[in-house]
């Protein structure tokens, strides 16, 4: 299983043909307090970069992108119901959603841990 | 960001952790670590410190002070005494708002505190307005602090007992460990507390006296906007503008008894009319049945789809619990308990229309 990131601060964590999306840690600490979350639903088709989720903290929503193409095949309720369940850990109970690619060729375009850390670190 | 001004707290904001960002030409607190949602519900039990120097003060002063002051807005200062304050709006020939503000009758005339935006024109307007007839004095060497919350009083009291009998709306200058305060309770969080004005060089000593106070915390732009929200009151620019008059605001209180029999104000014919007519529109309270949040230009639809109205402020509120809302409905929709729907991102989620405040107030009355 390995984990890849997006510059929009998503974090995919690929297992064969699905992908489980999230939002990272520098993505939480930007928004801040967390107050609602929209998840797809199983069933939707996605292209990459396409609006998926929406997150909502006190001051604003924003958007979280597909970061590969494909169909999901769930969306995680128990965030939406407890938006603080939310965590940055690429391993936890915090994912948002997760996609059948139908393009895998697509991961190639994201970036590696160090990659992203390097990205992050050259922000603000 | 080189060119955004800062106020004398802008070292202290840093030293707190505070996350700045431009706000009305200033670098500005928008939380601190603690988060916005622990600052509001702070706020609510405790004490907060605000930041609000960004905010214009000055003096009208002159025999004729309180008249020339009067033909730019509806209230009515000749029937308030030295050390009262009221909310008040400057008003355009069409009735439209040009700023809300808050004015204090003192010896001499009036201390005015208006909004950073619009300050500016705020004092190019007023000195316009009242020239030959009173003298505008801009304060640029004050900072103003916000203190709120229901501890608010007991922690003033500890470090100036002349504070302790103060009401709501009452304004005192007050001496504080030796730095000249001007102290008004008042503040717009919907909580008691006070708006302190002291001099620009003593400020960081000032915060520091009060964040020294056990039930003090620092407390940024970011929960002042929800704790306003909560209150119902109204942010310039978004739910009152130069486009809204004060009667569609629902904010007809303003224009006093008898400025309405006498007039003398921009827009008065506009105002009496709306007054006794009615307005087609009107702000309401809109709280969202769900838990989304209806963001500032959400579109209000009635329950057949019909476009009636705009969010003109919506988000979280953390008392609440939930998400809250005001906009501009059509008048026949700002009945509380109308069921309504809001369009976010596209999916028509019930609402229904409410009386404001969400929360309640707790002024000294």
């Amino acid at each position: 299983m390995s984990v890849l990131f997006t510059d929009d601060h998503e974090w995919i964590s690929v297992d064969g043909d699905v992908a489980t999306v999230g939002i990272t840690d520098y993505a939480l600490q930007q928004l801040g307090d967390l107050v609602f979350i929209e998840v797809p639903e199983a069933g939707r088709t996605v292209m990459q970069g396409e609006e998926a989720a929406v997150v909502e903290s006190v001051k604003a929503a924003s958007e979280v992108y597909a970061p590969v193409a494909g169909d999901v095949v769930d969306g995680n309720g128990a965030i939406a119901d407890d938006p603080a369940a939310v965590s940055g850990d690429t391993g936890g109970d915090g994912w948002f959603f997760k996609i059948k690619m139908s393009e895998p060729s697509q991961l190639d375009g994201l970036k590696n841990e160090a990659e992203y850390k390097a990205y992050v670190d050259g922000l603000d | 960001m080189s060119d955004l001004h800062k106020t004398p707290l802008d070292a202290l904001h840093r030293e707190l952790g505070a996350k700045m960002v431009p706000f009305a030409g200033y670098d500005m607190p928008v939380q601190y670590p603690a988060g916005i949602l622990k600052e509001h519900l702070h706020t609510r039990e405790g004490a907060a410190l605000f930041d609000v120097s960004h905010m214009g003060q000055a003096f009208l002063k002159g025999e004729n002070a309180i008249e020339a002051f009067e033909t730019l807005v509806p209230g009515d200062y000749q029937v308030m005494a030295e050390g009262k304050t009221r909310y008040t709006v400057l008003l355009n020939d069409q009735g439209g708002i040009l700023d809300d503000l808050m004015a204090t009758r003192i010896e001499g005339g009036l201390y005015l505190v208006v909004n950073a935006a619009c300050k500016d024109q705020d004092f190019a307007h007023i000195e316009a307005g009242t020239a030959g007839k009173a003298d505008l004095q801009i304060l640029t060497d004050r900072a103003l602090l916000a203190l709120q919350g229901p501890k608010a009083g007991d922690v003033l009291a500890r470090l100036a007992p002349d504070t302790e009998d103060m009401k709501f709306m009452n304004f005192r200058v007050v001496s504080i460990q030796g730095i000249e305060c001007f102290v008004t309770r008042s503040g717009y969080t919907g909580e008691d507390g006070f708006e302190i004005s002291v001099p620009s060089d003593q400020a960081e000593d000032f915060a520091k006296l009060l964040l020294g106070q056990p039930e003090v915390e620092a407390a940024g732009l970011g929960s002042r906007d929800s704790l306003r929200l909560e209150a119902g009151l109204c942010l310039y620019g978004h739910d009152i503008t130069t486009e809204t008059t004060p009667i569609e605001a629902d904010l007809k209180w303003v224009v006093n008894k008898r400025r309405r029999e006498q007039g003398g104000f921009p827009g008065y014919d506009i105002l009496m009319s709306q007054l006794n007519d009615g307005t087609e529109r009107l702000r309401v309270g809109i709280l969202p049945e769900g838990r989304a949040p209806a963001r500032e230009g959400t579109e209000v639809q009635d329950t057949d789809g019909n476009t009636i109205g705009t969010i003109t402020s919506g988000g979280f509120g953390p008392s609440v619990g939930g998400p809250v809302a005001m906009g501009y409905v059509q008048t026949a929709f700002a009945e509380p308990g109308t069921p309504v729907n809001l369009i976010v991102r596209g999916k028509a989620l019930a609402a229904k229309v409410v009386k404001m405040p969400f929360t309640d107030k707790s002024y000294k009355t």
